[in-house]
């Protein structure tokens, strides 16, 4: 063989390779949702959704983790907006490049990178004990937005930086006050990025367990409701079935069922959020 | 040096005096000790290569140039009698006296009314009908009233290149600015939008003193008065636009003129 038709050769198996580990990914997550489906479709139904666990929670359904995830996605999103989007708003428009913004950015970067079961702990010590809100959806509503606010501010310092250099040219140019510019032209510009961006991190850690054993989320609990009671919620109830249930390997249908709405769930809010950005590139 | 009063005729007044103004890019000195006057109500043309300053010294006009964290100016520019570099004197109330036009339409996403209404709101006017009125008269000095009057509330950014433009400077004579800067207003239109738009700028003069850079010399020999050419900074000729045009006291200006480098 000669070197010309090596180096096509080569050329070709690169294409391949690169095929391939594309196509891994998606066996990956097809594999995962064949599983959970094939494990789990005994037990969905409609039922399954709307009842409350029942009987040690070996037979019911889980209606009441699904309505604590979204209680908690609520408190979460209304905790993390106001302090991530101003937080974005001070790192794209005021901060500038001196000492003092550069440490608040390595910050904000080194917080990402935080394991979520310590975000977990830090929420036990600041909100349960020292704040005394006690374990409750509050406590843990507030600790998923410390876990999600690394990636509001970097989604909205992202946002501002985007609006076209113009409009605030043209705004400056007609009197505006810095302020003012802010308010009528920036913000409403970066508005819908912005949420974006809030949906696609709540995507992320609406199935997180780590930052809620320790803050609110309940084993089990009658209730629904209150910001101060404690909740059920979904990626915890699956951990105790999973583990500590009464009854294992009879629930096991219950497991991956109640897995399958989770990843429903997720991956729902995550392409919500998909959909706008992809529509909103389009305009 | 350039005699600065030489072509003031007894009937116009001086709208904007430069003395001595230098501006600094950190270290590079990017306009160079240049002085001149602009007479109020005439079109004055900004010509020269690209990077001779001439976009430049038009924001140093409404001090845009304070948003450029390393520059840096010296001298004065004297407008209504007041030196505009002066410490005491408030940006925003200077801004609102002199209307912008950029190189590229740049209106705000957001309904054409709401565009023209946004610097008269921006100063407290609150009143519907009155706001009403001021859309109206401004798109209508823009030449752009007759061909919006029936989708007021649709986006601006929805309309052609060149009704943008005529939207943005709708928008820049909303607060009845003394003077309208245009940074090559047409450099981003088609001939046809480039016509209305000179038209349009004959007919602006009339009420408002014009200061245009413009790349296209035809363009300036069209609709100015006066012409400035920069060249590296400097401004090397300053005249009375048929003069410049014809017969240019520098040997510089006619090499430029007449298409020998540029």
């Amino acid at each position: 063989m000669n070197r010309t038709n090596w180096r096509k050769l080569k050329d070709k198996y690169m294409y391949l390779i690169l095929v391939g580990t594309a196509l891994s990914i998606l066996s990956i997550l097809t594999g995962i949702i064949c599983f959970v489906l094939y494990s789990g479709w005994s037990a969905l139904s409609w039922d399954f959704i709307f009842e409350p666990p029942r009987d040690n929670m070996t037979s019911g359904g889980i209606w009441s983790p699904l309505v604590g995830t979204f209680q908690l996605i609520v408190v979460s999103i209304i905790a993390v907006i106001p302090v991530g989007v101003l937080t974005g708003l001070y790192f794209s428009e005021y901060a500038g490049k001196g000492l003092f913004p550069k440490i608040l950015r390595l910050a904000v970067r080194s917080l990402s990178g935080v394991p979520s079961v310590v975000f977990g702990l830090f929420g036990l010590s600041l909100f349960v004990i020292f704040l005394g809100f006690g374990s409750c959806l509050f406590s843990a509503g507030l600790t998923l937005a410390c876990l999600t606010l690394p990636l509001v501010v970097t989604a909205s310092e992202q946002a501002f930086r985007a609006v076209p250099k113009d409009y605030r040219d043209a705004s400056y140019a007609l009197g505006a006050t810095k302020l003012q510019t802010l308010v009528k032209v920036v913000f409403p510009s970066a508005a819908s990025t912005i949420i974006t961006g809030i949906i696609l991190s709540i995507g992320r850690v609406a199935g997180e367990t780590a930052p809620i054993i320790f803050t609110g989320a309940a084993f089990y609990t009658s209730k629904t409701g209150g910001l101060f009671n404690e909740v059920m919620a979904l990626p915890y109830h699956i951990y105790i079935l999973a583990t500590a249930g009464t009854n294992i390997e009879q629930t096991r249908p219950i497991q991956y069922g109640a897995v399958a709405v989770l990843l429903a769930l997720v991956l729902g809010i995550s392409s919500v959020g998909v959909w706008m950005r992809v529509r909103m590139k389009r305009r | 040096m350039l005699n600065i009063n030489k072509h003031s005729s007894n009937d116009t007044k001086i709208q904007i005096e430069t003395k001595d103004l230098s501006l600094y890019y950190g270290q590079d000195k990017v306009i160079k000790n240049i002085s001149f006057n602009i007479y109020e109500r005439m079109v004055t043309a900004l010509i020269g290569p690209s990077g001779c300053g001439k976009s430049s010294y038009l924001r140093c006009l409404n001090r845009m140039n304070d948003f450029i964290q390393e520059a840096r100016t010296e001298g004065e520019i004297t407008i209504n009698g007041s030196n505009i570099y002066d410490k005491a004197t408030d940006v925003i109330e200077l801004r609102r006296k002199i209307g912008m036009v950029f190189q590229k339409p740049n209106p705000f996403p957001m309904s054409i009314y709401e565009n023209v209404a946004y610097a008269p709101r921006l100063f407290g006017v609150k009143d519907r009908e009155k706001l009403d009125e001021i859309v109206k008269s401004s798109l209508e000095g823009a030449a752009l009233w007759d061909e919006v009057y029936g989708k007021l509330k649709t986006p601006g950014t929805g309309l052609s290149g060149g009704q943008q433009q005529r939207l943005c400077i709708a928008r820049a004579i909303a607060t009845e600015p003394d003077i309208l800067l245009m940074d090559e207003p047409t450099s981003a239109l088609d001939p046809l939008s480039t016509l209305r738009i000179e038209e349009l700028i004959r007919e602006l003069k009339k009420k408002f003193t014009v200061v245009i850079v413009t790349h296209n010399m035809q363009q300036a020999a069209r609709i100015s008065d006066y012409t400035a050419f920069f060249l590296l900074g400097d401004l090397v000729e300053y005249n009375v636009t048929n003069k410049m045009f014809t017969s240019p006291d520098d040997r510089r200006t006619e090499d430029y003129i007449t298409g020998r480098f540029g």
